[in-house]
């Protein structure tokens, strides 16, 4: 039900649940006998192609499977959802099905289906594809990934065939805006899977060194071949089934090309020279010198502000706790020290020196870049280390002559932060962080372990003291977020899987997090989330610290370039991209 | 040998400037100047702009009125801005707001010149110190095998296959992964080390015990053995300081490789960590730049690994060619 990837983990993904606008309306695009979706955009020209890079090959082209960001940005160019978030409004659109109407008790959706759609193999695409397609997610012998985001109040939803044309689902307990389920659910060929599927083999079938001839999708492009290490080369799809204004049947591209460039610099260097076409991501170090050059080179880098992605710092409260962590979490659990951390760090230096400054201090868990349903009223408090030392003293801490801080019982305030090796800006972000709370007089070591060693040492031995992590959203809306939010949930990363809420404003956010998960009116629910972010943002269980931008860049002349901060960056619209100049590309 | 000295004393200037550090480096190698990232290295100055020479060098720097001022470099003073000041004077300093920085800075503003030889001491060290626990074991070890054969021979040459067949990397990511987040970062990384060094026995072990057991059958040695002389003594007097000349071009060969291997540790993270440098830390960071296309200063610490290495290896070759040079006339 819950979606939260931790960085690293590539396997930021899919969405769920609860649209910001809260439709509830019936949404019809394209009424008639064979309804082609028409998008909105600039009317392209067809022709040429596009080289986007890729760090990695796919592990896999099966879509129920897939975990990893490189399978997951190929395998989401092949195929298509009943309702999709438009990646740059961040609310639902009509995609497979052209309209839907719910319940007044938002128990019971009906989905009409888009007419006239055929998979690329020319095979039409009906409500049976739709009921398998769901099956097959929930399957648990298939151990799709995405199975829990079906799930809800640990109940599967119901997808039954109405007609050909309409289908009902059922949820087995109200959920604010659930027609975000559907995104990122592909509809599969029920006539080429569905053998593999009763055989028991759909969670091998489709790997890497499938025929390009047996991927069948509804995606605007189709597998054309696939050269290991090197590159994956997608074709049109010319059964597509949306149009441009025009209704010029899209996409306009004739082949799409993932080419393997394994390291950023690598890839700086080939867009430098014009071998590769797109960045999805440009760090901050590299933005800064393709910036300065842009003037002079063949193409354009758009900094889109705040993602989703944000850092945040926070401090081991699990009770048990080994006993070393034990002897300070009496620190960790007063949010006076809490909050003089925050106060201590310059989140401005972080900026500034991790990021080059780009990226956005924040003092709230919704990043400015989550424009439905950030809070905009949290207070930004500057950095002060007098406040800071103001709140540890009501806290019972002391400065002694040499600057060292103490607590009531005459330690000495230190602690160590594990932080994920190997990533730049979170080690660049520990040192100065390390420097800001030594000029308080607390010392702080530095443990850097790689990323799964983290992982395990947060959620499982609970080994540790304070912790710098990363962490992607994979949709604007609250619910992907309940598991982290609720006080019983697995990830309630400083203190997971209580039985009961260890304070009264745990307990608060628990009875926050629940009302919004079912409550039908938008406003409604946006304030019953705002009251959530303001608590967070008094009580800091998580500091937070800053939300990189999303940083993209492209060749100059490509047309309906419109990135944005959802995943995927530029390529959310990848049928609509097109060249302008009148040299189609390659 | 004659060919030898030079790069032998090129090594020990290495030590002695790292060793300086806190008398030479105009800064705390930890110290951040936040309103200097990525400065490039500083200019210094002896002719200003009306083409007066001076004497006493000088750096330019905006003044509080923002107007470009000249600030002289002094010699033997306590340089200012100190964090926490290792030693009290500096062999060159300036007044703020002016700053020397002879090898520019890092993305949090910290001195690179200052960082290169405070980490030199932990890297060079490093691998002095490795190396040695390599080379002790590893004579140990081999001079043993090859003087007394049979056996223990064959049971000391086995351990040495497996170690040499062991996953090293892995395994020293494990054991970092397993040590209390606690643990200094400096103790994380000699425990590491020594684990390095005790790991590294088996390549001059055999090397070693290749040249006790060519020698263990000439005649000197029976002549010894026939005088009376204990095995122990024979090993001792005899047989050893043969293997002498090999384990010194190994302790050159090694030296560089362990250094490296710091490298290797901090490039996955293990290695001495924030704030400490080291070069294998300020590589690392240095790979995390677009340094192609700017801040080229930050592979100081590349060129200084490269210029240790080259010094290590003509020093290797020299005791090389010493060693054939005497074997052949003895």
């Amino acid at each position: 039900m819950r979606r939260w990837a931790l960085a690293f983990a590539f396997a930021v993904t899919a969405v769920a649940a609860g649209s910001a606008a809260g439709i509830r309306a019936v949404v019809v695009q394209s009424p008639g006998t064979a309804d082609p979706m028409i998008v909105d955009g600039d009317v392209g020209r067809s022709g040429g192609a596009l080289v986007i890079a890729a760090r990695t090959e796919p592990k896999t082209f099966n879509p129920i499977v897939a975990l990893d960001a490189p399978s997951r940005d190929v395998i989401w160019r092949m195929h298509a959802d009943l309702i999709h978030i438009n990646r740059e409004t961040q609310r639902t659109e009509p995609a497979l099905a052209r309209s839907w109407t719910v319940s007044g008790d938002g128990l019971h959706y009906v989905l009409h289906l888009r007419r006239g759609v055929r998979f690329s193999d020319g095979h039409p695409f009906d409500a049976d594809d739709v009921v398998f397609s769901f099956a097959a997610y929930l399957d648990e012998r298939v151990h799709s990934p995405q199975r829990d985001l079906l799930l809800i109040d640990g109940r599967p939803i119901a997808v039954r065939k109405i007609d050909s044309e309409t289908i009902g689902v059922d949820l087995p307990a109200p959920y604010a805006g659930a027609e975000r389920l559907f995104d990122s659910v592909a509809m599969l060929p029920r006539h080429r899977l569905e053998a593999v599927w009763k055989a028991g083999a759909l969670g091998d079938a489709w790997g890497i060194s499938t025929p390009a001839d047996d991927l069948v999708g509804l995606g605007p492009f189709r597998l054309e071949r696939f050269r290991p290490g090197e590159e994956i080369a997608l074709a049109r799809n010319p059964d597509y089934w949306k149009q441009d204004r025009a209704h010029n049947r899209l996409p306009y591209l004739t082949r799409l090309t993932f080419a393997v460039v394994p390291s950023e610099e690598a890839q700086v260097i080939r867009l430098r020279a014009g071998e590769l076409d797109v960045l999805n991501r440009v760090s901050s170090q590299h933005a800064t010198t393709l910036d300065r050059d842009q003037a002079n080179g063949p193409y354009e880098l758009r900094d889109l502000g705040p993602g989703l992605e944000y850092h945040f710092l926070f401090f081991n409260q699990n009770d048990p706790a080994p006993a070393a962590v034990r002897a300070k979490q009496a620190w960790f659990a007063d949010e006076r020290f809490r909050r003089a951390i925050s106060l201590a760090i310059d989140r401005a230096s972080l900026v500034g020196l991790a990021y080059r400054g780009r990226a956005t201090p924040i003092w709230g868990h919704v990043t400015p870049g989550n424009r439905l349903w950030a809070n905009t009223a949290i207070a930004h408090p500057p950095p002060s280390r007098p406040a800071a030392l103001a709140l540890l003293r009501d806290a019972g801490f002391k400065q002694n002559s040499a600057g060292t801080l103490t607590d009531a019982h005459g330690n000495a305030v230190s602690f160590s932060i594990l932080v994920a090796a190997g990533n730049a800006a979170l080690t660049d972000m520990a040192a100065i962080i390390q420097e800001d709370l030594r000029r308080l007089g607390v010392s702080v070591q530095i443990a850097a372990l790689d990323f799964n060693a983290v992982l395990a040492r947060v959620l499982e031995s609970h080994d540790y003291e304070a912790c710098l992590l990363r962490l992607v959203d994979g949709d604007v809306d609250p619910n992907p977020e309940m598991n982290v939010w609720l006080s019983s949930g697995p990830t309630h990363l400083w203190r997971p899987a209580q039985t009961t809420p260890a304070t009264a404003w745990e307990a608060e956010i628990d009875r926050l997090m629940r009302q919004q998960m079912t409550t039908l009116d938008a406003g409604a629910r946006k304030r019953l989330y705002d009251r959530v972010q303001t608590i967070v943002a008094e009580k800091l269980p998580l500091v937070p610290l800053v939300s990189p931008n999303i940083i993209v860049a492209a060749k100059r002349g490509l047309g309906n370039f419109r990135p944005a901060v959802l995943d995927h960056y530029t390529l959310w619209n990848a049928e609509q991209l097109f060249w302008r100049a009148t040299e189609a590309r390659r | 040998m004659t060919s030898g000295l030079g790069p032998a004393i090129g090594v020990a200037a290495a030590y002695l400037a790292v060793l300086s550090a806190p008398v030479v480096a105009p800064y705390d190698p930890t110290a951040q100047h936040r309103e200097h990232p990525l400065a490039p290295p500083t200019g210094i100055h002896v002719v200003d702009r009306e083409g007066r020479v001076h004497l006493r060098p000088f750096v330019l720097a905006n003044g509080a009125d923002g107007a470009a001022r000249a600030y002289p470099v002094r010699f033997f003073t306590r340089a200012s801005g100190d964090v926490e000041a290792p030693s009290s004077v500096r062999l060159f300093a300036v007044d703020p707001p002016a700053a020397i920085f002879l090898f520019g800075t890092d993305t949090l503003g910290r001195d690179q010149f200052s960082r290169l030889l405070y980490g030199g001491r932990i890297s060079l060290g490093a691998g002095l110190l490795a190396a040695a626990c390599a080379l002790t074991i590893g004579v140990l070890c081999g001079c043993v095998a090859g003087f007394f054969g049979g056996w223990v021979d064959t049971a000391i040459m086995g351990a040495s296959d497996i170690f040499m067949a062991l996953p090293w990397l892995y395994l020293l990511l494990a054991i970092r992964a397993a040590l209390p987040l606690t643990v200094d970062p400096g103790r994380a990384l000699l425990a590491i080390v020594l684990v390095i060094g005790i790991a590294g026995w088996a390549r001059p072990a055999r090397l070693v015990r290749g040249v006790v057991s060519s020698v263990r059958s000439r005649d000197f040695v029976a002549a010894a053995a026939a005088a009376g002389a204990s095995p122990a003594r024979v090993l001792r007097s005899h047989v050893a300081p043969e293997a002498f000349s090999v384990a010194l071009t190994q302790a050159s060969i090694l030296i560089p490789q362990y250094t490296l291997a710091e490298i290797t540790l901090s490039f996955f993270g293990i290695g001495i960590g924030e704030p400490t440098p080291s070069w294998g830390t300020m590589i690392g960071a240095m790979l995390r730049q677009e340094l192609s296309v700017a801040h080229w200063w930050l592979a100081a610490p590349a060129a200084a690994l490269v210029g240790v290495s080259l010094l290590y290896h003509a020093t290797a070759d020299a005791l090389h060619r010493r060693a054939l040079t005497m074997g052949v006339t003895r």
